[in-house]
């Protein structure tokens, strides 16, 4: 069985973009993802790892060159943060609609300005609508298993989506965890070699990523969504499969001490571990609190969100991306629509908070439950608080 | 994706709106939104160079088998680029109906 190794969290995901196997590494470094990338030219240099790795000159390169890899059906890995991942943009939604099953680690971090290399997930939120599947870890076990699960999840012929994996700059991609790394012989039956569908091939030539008038635009884009929708039983299937065969399980939604629950935070990536402590101290003290995070964003789990906040009366929503002017941060956006429309909906709160790294402690969490359940009380009529803001 | 194979239904088309069929483009019919002005080349002038063709940026001239190039309306925006490139100015361009 597996063995359990102290490593910092980037160094393991390297590790699970090796036992990948991948063909193509295109990738262009940005704080805080370096460490992956730097890691993955290591292996190549060394030749344990035989893939081309290229090392573009930015990272609007580094998701074209993967697209192209991938369009001659590699098995393809980058990795991005912020600023680069804003620099992808216009690729982002290539890779979507031309069904280019690329992999990514998206380490989080905020978008300038100020300059700030410091964590938040205005980054990936900047991106959600672009057709990708999103899954964001809370640990580094979590990350590297997500990034193994990553590209048989996107390969598959009933997906054959691209697949962004979140992790939270520093806190999680630079600490040193201990992780159960896996043996070769292990991942290859989990995840066989990627066979594309439709490749470009000077043997039957096909062209990609072609002009598509008014008459056909919106039959392609319907296609991403009923691809990224349906996505979500293949991720169901993957992590069957995983936990099979790795003993660990994973769900779209995830609860935590929510049976009996009047108040429940909802919570994304690693912050989401100091809020399991925030909810142990608060349960200890006979206070009715739980927790439930988010795993799988894009495509939502509607079903099971629903199922997970079932019987609470209060929802404190955790947000850490801001939609200025709008109605806070796109998870408590989310959350209210899941809600709207149903009969018996609990109250929302909606919190924004430790954007651009603004440390995210048990207090913090608590301070948010308790602000929560007072304004539940009194019903107060807000859009969104934003925590931690000095006022004098 | 060619216009005529267009209409559809999203289940049918292609994976990503791939273009499997090499040269389809010829099924676009472009030539109807031309400008009001097409070429006429005048035979007496034109020495069959073949530049109208070569510089034309779409289809709209056919070499013939007697060395002369038939102008193909169906591709044919009007741009003027044969007229303009044409040695011998053997190309007008005129108003449509005339």
């Amino acid at each position: 069985m597996a063995k359990r190794v102290g490593m910092e969290v980037s160094i393991a995901i390297s590790e699970a973009v090796k036992l990948a196997n991948v063909d193509v590494i295109s990738a262009y470094p940005i704080t805080p993802q370096t460490h992956i990338v730097e890691h993955l030219s290591e292996f190549v240099s060394d030749g344990e790892l035989h893939s081309a790795f290229v090392p573009v000159e930015s990272e609007h390169s580094a998701m074209s060159a993967a697209l192209g890899a991938s369009a001659v059906g590699a098995r393809t890995f980058t990795a991005t943060s912020s600023q680069g991942l804003a620099l992808m943009h216009e690729i982002m939604y290539l890779a979507a609609s031309m069904r280019l099953p690329v992999v990514m680690s998206v380490v989080n971090r905020a978008l300038s300005s100020p300059i700030n290399i410091w964590n938040d997930l205005s980054d990936i939120m900047a991106e959600r609508d672009s057709g990708w599947v999103q899954v964001f870890a809370i640990n580094g076990q979590e990350a590297y298993d997500l990034t193994l699960q990553a590209f048989k999840i996107a390969e598959d012929p009933r997906v054959l989506l691209p697949v962004a994996v979140n992790l939270d700059g520093f806190i999680l991609s630079h600490v040193i965890e201990p992780i159960e790394l896996f043996e070769q012989q292990e991942v290859d039956p989990f995840l066989p070699p990627y066979k594309p569908v439709l490749r470009l091939d000077p043997e039957k030539p096909v062209s990609m990523g072609a002009f598509g008038s008014p008459e056909v635009f919106i039959e392609v884009k319907k296609q991403v969504e009923e691809a990224l929708i349906g996505s979500q039983k293949v991720v169901a299937e993957v992590w069957k499969d995983f936990g099979q065969r790795f003993g660990r399980i994973y769900k779209p939604v995830e609860s935590y001490q929510t049976k009996g629950a009047d108040t429940i935070l909802i919570t994304m990536g690693s912050i989401t571990e100091t809020a399991m402590t925030a909810i142990d101290s608060l349960r200890e003290k006979g206070r009715k609190v739980g927790l439930v995070h988010i795993r799988l964003w894009r495509p939502f789990p509607f079903k099971e969100f629903l199922q997970a906040i079932k019987g609470a009366k209060t929802l404190a929503v955790l947000d850490r991306a801001l939609s200025p002017g709008g109605v806070g941060g796109p998870v408590g956006l989310e959350v209210k629509a899941a809600l709207f429309g149903k009969d018996e909906r609990p109250y929302v709160a909606e919190f924004v908070a430790g954007l651009g790294g603004r440390d995210l402690t048990v207090d913090t969490f608590i301070e948010v439950l308790d602000k929560a359940e007072k304004y539940s009380q009194k019903q107060k009529d807000f859009q969104y608080e934003l925590i931690g803001v000095r006022e004098k | 994706m060619a216009k005529v194979d267009a209409m559809m239904p999203w289940k049918e088309v292609p994976l990503g709106g791939t273009i499997l069929e090499p040269g389809n483009a010829r099924k676009f019919k472009t030539g109807d939104w031309r400008s009001k002005v097409r070429p006429v080349t005048d035979k007496e002038k034109c020495i069959k160079c073949g530049m109208c063709w070569i510089f034309c940026p779409d289809m709209a001239y056919d070499p013939r088998e007697d060395g002369y190039y038939d102008w193909n309306g169906t591709y044919c925006k009007g741009c003027g680029i044969c007229a303009k490139e044409c040695p011998k100015d053997a190309i007008q361009m005129v108003a449509e109906g005339e």
